[in-house]
């Protein structure tokens, strides 16, 4: 199908693009890489008046690093993001969870902002950011605050960015020297995750000294498994004992029920993907 | 409308365009181009792929308007001195088409895998190509042929087409 008729502007500053989200009202929408803004549009779930393109903004493109902190602009797409060396080295867990978001084409256009503000439970970037403890950065126009990812993913494609708020940058601490792994369940390539697991954590001769857990479509907002966190920390790494903490994933999650899978099944995926996670990343 | 302009397989264009229009109706209704084919349209099976700016891309999930100032490669524009492209003279060779309507999305997609890494593993190929589906379940023989253009385009390999070391890969040429 087609979109329904829109206006569409590009701007060229973050500025700008605050300006126009606040001159458009409420049907004004702010498009990243379209890459489920435009399937939206399609099938006319969204009728927008107006479209505010953010691609054309080169200040919130790129990856750097400010401090003890990785900072990645909103509009880098996934492609940018799964080759980027200080990513790799400081903050792997996102990059290791971007390489398995849908195929190489949506990875060439869709971005880390985008996937973050459209919050779909079943997107595979809320729950690595959300183990990481990464700070959103949102501009209004009353200027920048940060948000900690724990208070950004409000429910069901719903965040923290208000009305004529943008998400501008994300800021991820560094975990230099951690190993990660993105565990992903789902029925076909490219499909949606019925269950995935974002487990980064850090080995020091054979100890698990720390670790944190991510997972994906377990409720309406990423969960932290801190259940599982704690009963890691301080243990010797073994087959044994990550399979034993990972029996605690599923607490304190409340999964949907749906054609793929029921919310006991769901439970079960949790706790297998949390294992094989962890082992991984600490392989 | 928006004034867009932008380099369709070596050509310079400039088109008034809805912003709704999506890049796939752009390039097949105002081009004419229809070598790029619509499948799904629910940017699932890549059979609209072409490259915006040397990356693979689903057209039908890319705006006319976003293409402006780029530069855009369909299958169309692939073929060079009458000879065609590696990659889709190794489809033809390795009979990795059955019905056809995944072809020119396949097409690209290798091209931008091959682009990317040269000497892919079948596992590689097949990650490579994940975005694109084949109904008729064709996949063993398009996975041969993206392994078989990948030896012929290697430096200094005999190909059945000519200057096949110099073939434009991932938007490059035009």
């Amino acid at each position: 199908m087609i979109p329904a008729s829109f206006d569409y502007v590009r701007p060229t500053t973050v500025d700008e693009a605050v300006q126009a989200l606040v001159d458009g009202g409420e049907d004004a929408k702010i498009m990243a890489g379209g890459q489920s803004f435009i399937p939206v549009l399609r099938l006319r779930m969204g009728d927008p008046s107006l479209v505010i393109d953010l691609g054309g903004i080169p200040e919130l493109r790129g990856v750097r690093e400010d401090g003890d902190q990785i900072v990645v602009g909103a509009m880098t797409t996934h492609h940018e993001v799964t080759r980027d060396d200080l990513l790799a080295r400081h903050v792997a867990l996102i990059a290791e969870a971007t390489k398995t978001v849908a195929d190489f084409q949506v990875r060439h256009r869709g971005t880390l902002g985008g996937a973050l503000a459209h919050a779909d439970p079943a997107g595979d970037l809320a729950a690595p950011t959300l183990a990481l403890d990464a700070e959103l950065v949102i501009v209004g126009q009353n200027g920048e605050r940060r948000v900690p990812a724990a208070d950004f993913f409000e429910d069901y494609f719903t965040t923290a960015i208000g009305p004529g708020e943008i998400l501008t940058a994300i800021r991820f601490p560094k975990y230099t020297g951690w190993g990660a792994r993105y565990e992903k369940f789902n029925r076909v390539a490219q499909a949606w995750s019925i269950v995935a697991v974002a487990a980064t954590v850090k080995v020091d001769s054979g100890t698990i000294t720390d670790a944190r857990i991510g997972l994906t479509n377990m409720a309406g907002t990423p969960v932290r498994a801190r259940a599982v966190e704690s009963a890691l920390v301080g243990q010797s790494m073994s087959e044994e004992t990550v399979r034993a903490a990972a029996q605690a994933a599923a607490e304190g999650t409340s999964p949907t029920s749906d054609a793929d899978a029921g919310s006991d099944y769901r439970e079960h995926l949790a706790r297998v993907l949390t294992g094989r996670a962890v082992l991984a990343a600490a392989g | 409308m928006a004034r867009i302009r932008t380099t369709v397989d070596g050509l310079v264009y400039e088109d008034d365009v809805e912003p709704r229009m999506l890049l796939v109706q752009y390039l097949r209704e105002r081009l004419g181009k229809t070598g790029t084919v619509i499948g799904c349209d629910t940017s699932n099976c890549g059979a609209c792929t072409v490259h915006l700016d040397g990356l693979s891309v689903k057209s039908c999930s890319v705006l006319a308007v976003q293409a402006n100032g780029s530069e855009v490669l369909t299958v169309e524009g692939l073929e060079r001195d009458g000879q065609l492209h590696p990659v889709q003279q190794a489809f033809h060779d390795n009979h990795a088409l059955q019905c056809g309507y995944c072809t020119p999305g396949m097409i690209m997609q290798s091209i931008d895998l091959l682009g990317d890494n040269p000497d892919p593993s079948e596992q590689e190929v097949r990650e490579g190509i994940e975005g694109n589906l084949c109904r008729c379940t064709g996949y063993q023989n398009i996975v041969r042929a993206v392994q078989d253009a990948a030896q012929k385009m290697k430096p200094g390999a005999h190909a059945s087409t000519s200057s096949s070391a110099a073939a434009p890969v991932a938007g490059g040429g035009a």
